[in-house]
């Protein structure tokens, strides 16, 4: 049951993707990428990881779409009118091949070791999922979450003063 | 729970398409999106590999990759819309100013 689940999901996630670098008009992708993000979080979900679900929903789709969005119709743009030349299509086709194949075989092949830790599903059901990767941030990423801070304030300010026309 | 290899091959599908994307559209908000979506691709990757290796530290570097993305939202629209402000486009072969 749940194979079937994911092997539904996947077709979604795949045909929306595509239909995002598709579709001739930017708003169509735009809503087909929102499509690939709700499946995204379904993934997660059944990942044991509701918060991360939670703010895929909330980040992504919600907040970074609406800018995309709302900038598509700000800026109103005609529909992509420009044909795209064959042989630069093959080109992408055969580079992007090799990046599936690269990254298929590295990451299904590779013997890397890696560090794993105490984590399992019964506790991440026990305690809750939220708990655990609140107590990791703000333990041994207390540092990285404070930086975080400083990057979003940078970012602000830079919008705005980019966005401006005369300062 | 599904085994990881499934993931990690849905994972590198997306990244694959968000390639292609980024090489053949020339709409600068498209090529935008497409970036969104390898990035969400490399979350799938860092979500799937924390839980099969039961180590949290995966799901904080997905949140601190969404932190990167939505400045790097903020910041690049901001451009977009400094640049359509200056050419009246969005194609991204119209940016040559600094073109030898």
């Amino acid at each position: 049951m749940e194979t079937l689940f994911f092997l539904i999901i996947t077709l979604v996630a795949i045909i929306s993707a595509i239909l995002v670098i598709t579709c001739k008009n930017p708003i169509n992708s735009a809503l087909a990428l929102i499509m690939t993000f709700f499946c995204l979080a379904t993934y997660y979900v059944m990942l044991d990881a509701p918060f991360m679900a939670a703010v895929q929903v909330m980040v992504y789709a919600g907040a970074i779409m609406v800018l995309i969005v709302f900038t598509i119709m700000l800026l109103n743009v005609r529909v992509d009118a420009s044909r795209v030349h064959s042989h630069k299509l093959v080109f992408s086709s055969i580079i992007g091949f090799f990046t599936l194949f690269n990254i298929g075989y590295v990451v299904v092949k590779s013997r890397a070791a890696l560090p794993s830790g105490t984590y399992t599903g019964d506790m991440i059901k026990r305690i809750g999922h939220t708990e655990l990767i609140g107590k990791e941030m703000f333990t041994s990423f207390l540092l990285p979450f404070e930086i975080t801070s400083i990057l979003l304030l940078v970012a602000i300010v830079g919008a705005v003063i980019l966005a401006k026309k005369k300062i | 729970m599904e085994n990881l290899n499934s993931y990690l091959i849905v994972s590198a599908i997306l990244f694959s398409i968000g390639t292609i994307g980024v090489l053949t559209r020339k709409n600068a908000i498209v090529i935008f999106m497409c970036i969104e979506l390898m990035l969400n691709a490399v979350n799938l990757t860092f979500v799937a590999l924390s839980r099969h290796l039961g180590n949290l530290d995966g799901q904080v570097f997905v949140f601190f990759i969404m932190t990167v993305a939505a400045a790097e939202a903020a910041v690049g629209l901001a451009l977009i819309i400094a640049f359509f402000n200056n050419k009246e486009s969005i194609n991204v072969d119209d940016v040559n100013l600094m073109k030898w």
